[in-house]
This record gives C-alpha cells, structure tokens and sequence, in this order.
C-alpha cells in the first residue's frame, strides 16, 4: 500500500508555560512512501518523527493536511479503521496475556464477516508467530520472555491482522547491541517475506541505513532529505545531513575560498572551481583521508586506535569547528609515528563544502 | 548461632517486643479469657474453665442477631461499595474537566468524623415530631407511604445502616481505584485502539486486569474493616444497639465489656474469639480465591 503525507502541519499547545505558546511538532510534511518498501524516518529526539508515525496511525489527528492509504483518503477515520499494524517503543504487550492472547487480541475485536472463529484465529496466530520464529512459546507470558522475543511478540500482533501498514517506533531501542543487529535483519526478512509497507522510526542512523530502502531525515519538524541511504550519506543536502548521517561523523573545518582553492588556515587541501571567495564549512568525510608525506593537510596526532582491519587517527588541526577530527585508514597504511605531525592527501569525493550562513552545500554542485 | 545471624534478631528486637506486648499477648489473653468462666476483674479469679462462655454467647438472642446483622451488613456493602466505588472511579478517569473538584467532593466523607456523618443521616432519616425527615419527604412526593428509618422496621433500618457504611467508606476505595487506573500505561489503551478495541473490550480486558490486585485488596480489607464496624452503628441507632435490634459483634463484646449489662469480660473475649475466626477464615478464603484470580 503506497502511502502519501500532503503537507502534513501538526500543532502543539504547549501547556507547560504560562503564555500558551504553539509548538510546531511537523511543519508542512509532504512524503511519498513507494508500495512495499521499508522506509526508515531518522532524526534527532523532538524532531517530529514520532509524531508523524502517530499522524500516520491515527493516534494523533494533523492540523492541516491530507493523509492518503493507496487512493483513499484516512485523514479522517479513526486508527481501528485504517488497517494499519504498529508495534511500540517499549512493546505494550498485555503483561496478563500470554503469547497466543496477545497475537489474537487484534482479531478478537473484528466486527461483521471479518468476524474469525477460535480456530482461525488460532491458525493465524501461529503463522504469524512462526513468521516471527516463536511458535514454540505461544502459552508463556511476556514476562517469561527476553527483551528481543517480547519485541517479536509485539511485530507479530501488528501483522496478524494483516496490517496494509506496518509502523514501528524506535524498534531496536530497548535491545543490547548484539540483539539489535540481529532484531534489525529479522525485520528486514520479516519486511520481504510480507512485503508489508513498513514505516520505523528511529534516531540511531546506522540502524536506518542499513535496513532501510528509503530514509527521510527530519530536523526540528521539517523534512530535510529523502533518498535511498547510500545516496543521501553521499549527497547530503546540507550540513545536518550530512553530520547526522555516518559513524565516525563528518570533520568540519571553518576554511575559506581564496582564488577558487579550498584553504584550512594555510592547507591548500582542493580546487574548487566557479566558487567566489568566501567563508565556508568543510566537511571531510574520515574515510577521506590518505596518510601521504606529500599531502596538503597537516594536522597534530593526538591517538592512534588500531582497530584490527581499520585504524582511526584522532588529531587536531587549528581551524576544524571540533575539538579533534577523527581518520579512518587501512590498517597497513597506518603511520610510524603517534605523535607529532601527520600529513594527509584527500579524496575529493569525500570533501563536501558547506555555505556559512544557510548552511546548503555548495560543492559538489 | 553466629554473630551476623544475632545482629539480625537485634534488629528485629524492637518490633518484635513492640508487637509482642501489643499484639500477641493480648491476643492470647482473650483467647485464655474466653475459656474461663466468670471471671472477674476486680478478684482476678474465675469459677471453672471450659467452652460455657462460647455456649452461652451463641445462645444469646443478642449475639445471633449481631451476627446476623453483621453479616448481613457485610454481604451487601461490600460488593456494592467496591462496585460504585469502581463505577465512579472509571467515570472520574475519563472527565477531564471538574476531575479535581469531583475527586475532592467524593474524598470529603473519608474526612468527615462518624457521628457528624450520623447527625446528617438522622436529619435525612429520622422521624421527629416537627419532621419526617428528608427521605420521608421524598417518598411522600413519590406517593409512597413515610417510613420510620431509625426506629421503624428491620428492613428500613438495616437499609439506613448500609447506605450509610456504603457512603462511609467508598472514598478510600475511590482514592485507591482512581490511582490504579491512573497508573496503567496509556500504551496499552493506544495499542488497543489501533488493534481496534472499543472502550468495553478496554475496560474488561485491559483496565480490569491490570488493577485486579487493587480490587481485591479493597474486597479483603473491606470484607475485615465491615465486620469490626461499631461506631456506624452507634451514630445511627445510639448506644442502646441491643434495644433497637441493631447490634454489630463488636458492639456485642463492648456491651459485654462496659455496656449496661457490662462486666462480662469471659462472654466479651468468647466473642471476640467467635469474630476472629469468622473473619480470619473469610480472609483465608479471599486470598485464596483472589491467588486463583488474579491475573498477574
């Protein structure tokens, strides 16, 4: 089921002071979610995601704005009506029910010919815990269950019914790293084999990256970027995007345009050509660097992390807007010394300029 | 016994001296009372000892029929307290506006002193020379005939008695509800809601489960608080119970202890004895069918 957000605005009073001022949760949302497709909205916390997730839901009803299932407009109908699935942050499964009453609690409330009998609803309960890989523990209670088996629990309520959405906020949050990653392919397996619209809300964006076709990042209730992630991580369309998007972030420096040539303070590191002379941000990606004796940039060691098959260089360099800017290079390339100076040549594709004020990319263009 | 193992009943040497002295002692007290006959406290001496006190008291008219009074009471406030009490507190949870001013008006009569609350149920019920009282009033206006609450028939009085226990002690069990449904997480009515519950199934197979552990703390308390219940009686129907046929147990071994036909302290304990067991074996019963119920 295609998904379509048609200038989505959502409107908080904010109650807590004593003016009651409005607090724009989604400003002018418009999105477009392919049939079938996993899509991942990444943010940081309070930047609307969530509250999009509940607007997609029907939790929350928008401000202004169209919501669209397929053809058929839901901005009106109430969540019970729109078909859609949705597993929550911390699960909210039933603590009094076990497994099997929790799976079937959605099809105990179907109303008219949809109406199931024990049986059936049996039947579908078990598919669909088989499809989440717990058929075996359909009599326990949650209680009985780890972390990422009451999280599987929760996914398979939502499918049961056979959701034409799918929605999950913050799914892997309440799981240690090694389930995460575990968790993060099942959902996907689980996303193919259904072929369910899935929309999941997250603000890890490795998590986001790795599993989804399409991310969209949000910043402070606006859409900032859509895109598939390889694509959004190597053409980001503003700053934000791309310090949001890639572990080790992004290196900023505050460098300067001087006869179309990029300068870090004395570091000629770049051509840039067609741009006139100003101030701009520069980002570096850390797989940008190549330690090279004969390279532009120079910057003071602080640590070398041998990390096995990668090394991560932390150094300092006088204008970089952080403290440190973190290399990541080959381990074989890695240099003699760990402390002093190193010097390093960069590839061109990771070096993105940034304008000062708007803060929109200006190169590549 | 080694010394970690001492310092723990060093701890618990304070509480176990307090509730000892307090508690257990005077509890085996009346238990030895109840077995000697005709004691007397001024002589510290009895006549025999034996089960006579026990077989006297249950062959008092005036013990049957504060046992069955009591009983009787008990059967009807309670269930019916517990399910207003639950009624108005789901009704409470779901207002928004006026929900502090309504929970203040329901919490005013678990502050208000008993006999001030049965001086306004007697100008409600009581018949006077100068009125009938409210209720009368009402009933008249009805075309009913006027009934005397307070000293009229059994019926009419063992009606005033639990209206009034039952608007005794509903605040403490509206507090209690109102808070337990307040703490069940709102993410469980919203996953409800998506799955496609209407408020009904919510209410039975969300809210009622999840304070289920509040409900019966509130039967089992309440079942003990009713059956030890006096002062309701005396604010109603004044002290001599006997005489208007509205004696409660407790009341009983008052009356036994220091009433008109005081002096009595052997009948008093076999009482006390008597009504002990009835509700401890109440209680045994609640908890058990409550283990059984109880969902989680």
């Amino acid at each position: 089921m295609k998904v379509v957000l048609e200038h989505i605005t959502k409107r908080f009073i904010d109650r807590n002071k004593k003016n009651k001022t409005e607090l724009v949760a989604v400003s002018d949302m418009c999105l477009d979610i392919p049939d079938g497709k996993l899509i991942g909205l990444l943010g940081p916390s309070g930047c609307g995601k969530s509250t999009t997730l509940n607007i997609i839901c029907g939790l929350e009803k928008p401000s202004s704005g169209k919501i669209f299932f397929g053809d058929d407009d839901v901005t009106d109908l109430p969540p019970e009506n729109r078909g859609v699935g949705m597993v929550f942050q911390s699960y909210a499964l039933y603590p009094h029910l076990t497994v099997r009453q929790n799976i079937t609690f959605p099809l105990e409330n179907l109303k008219g010919d949809k109406k199931l009998t024990k049986q059936e609803m049996n039947d579908r309960a078990l598919g669909a815990a088989k499809l989440v890989q717990l058929d075996g523990y359909m009599e326990r209670k949650p209680s009985e269950l780890s972390g990422g088996q009451q999280q599987r629990v929760a996914i398979a309520r939502a499918l049961v019914k056979m959701p034409k959405v799918l929605l999950l906020d913050e799914p892997l949050s309440n799981l240690d790293a090694r389930l995460r990653l575990q968790t993060r392919e099942e959902l996907r397996r689980i996303q193919k084999e259904t072929g369910i619209t899935t929309i999941f809300v997250t603000h890890d964006q490795e998590e986001a990256m790795s599993i989804s076709d399409l991310i969209v990042v949000m910043k402070k209730a606006e859409v900032q970027q859509v895109g598939i992630p390889q694509d959004v991580y190597d053409d980001p369309k503003n700053l934000f995007v791309a310090q949001f998007l890639g572990t080790p972030p992004i290196n900023v420096f505050a460098g300067e345009i001087r006869e179309e040539k990029v300068y870090l303070g004395e570091d000629c590191i770049l051509d840039a050509p067609g741009i006139e002379d100003k101030e701009v941000h520069v980002g570096i990606r850390p797989e940008g660097f190549i330690v090279d004796e004969n390279g532009p940039l120079h910057c003071k060691i602080r640590v070398v992390e041998v990390m096995g098959r990668d090394t991560s260089i932390v150094s300092s360099h006088p204008v970089a807007e952080t403290e440190t800017i973190r290399s990541i290079i080959d381990s074989e390339d890695r240099p003699a010394a760990t402390s002093g100076t190193v010097t390093f040549s960069l590839r061109k594709s990771k070096v993105l300029l940034f304008d000062m004020e708007t803060e929109e990319r200006i190169y590549p263009c | 016994m080694n010394n970690n193992n001492l310092k723990g009943w060093l701890y618990l040497l304070p509480a176990i001296v307090f509730l000892g002295f307090f508690m257990v002692y005077p509890l085996v007290d009346v238990f030895i009372y109840s077995f000697e006959e005709g004691y007397n406290f001024a002589s510290q001496s009895y006549s025999g000892t034996g089960l006579f006190n026990y077989s006297f008291v249950l062959h008092d008219p005036y013990f049957m029929q504060a046992l069955k009074n009591t009983i009787l009471m008990v059967i009807i406030t309670v269930p019916l307290s517990t399910g207003f009490a639950l009624l108005i507190s789901l009704a409470l949870s779901s207002i928004k506006p006026l929900r502090n001013a309504f929970q203040t008006i329901y919490f005013l009569p678990y502050v208000t002193n008993t006999l001030a609350v049965g001086l306004v149920f007697m100008i409600l019920f009581k018949k006077t020379p100068y009125s009938d009282g409210l209720a009368n009033m009402l009933i008249s206006l009805f075309g009913g005939t006027s009934v005397d609450f307070i000293e009229g028939p059994y019926w009419a009085k063992m009606f005033v008695f639990c209206f009034y226990i039952i608007w005794v002690v509903l605040p403490f069990k509206i507090l209690i509800l109102t808070s337990a449904i307040a703490s069940v997480n709102p993410m469980y009515y919203k996953a409800a809601r998506i799955d496609g519950a209407g408020s009904f199934t919510m209410f039975k197979k969300i809210t009622l489960p999840m304070i289920s552990p509040m409900i019966f703390y509130l039967i089992i308390t309440g079942f003990i608080g009713a059956f030890k219940s006096y002062s309701d009686a005396v604010a109603l129907f004044g002290t001599d119970l006997n005489a208007a046929g509205m004696n409660t147990i407790v009341g009983y071994v008052y009356d036994m202890l220091y009433g008109d036909s005081g002096g009595y302290p052997s009948y008093a304990s076999a009482a006390a004895i008597i009504l002990f067991a009835v509700v401890l074996t109440i209680t045994v019963i609640n908890l058990t069918v409550s283990r059984k119920r109880a969902v989680y």
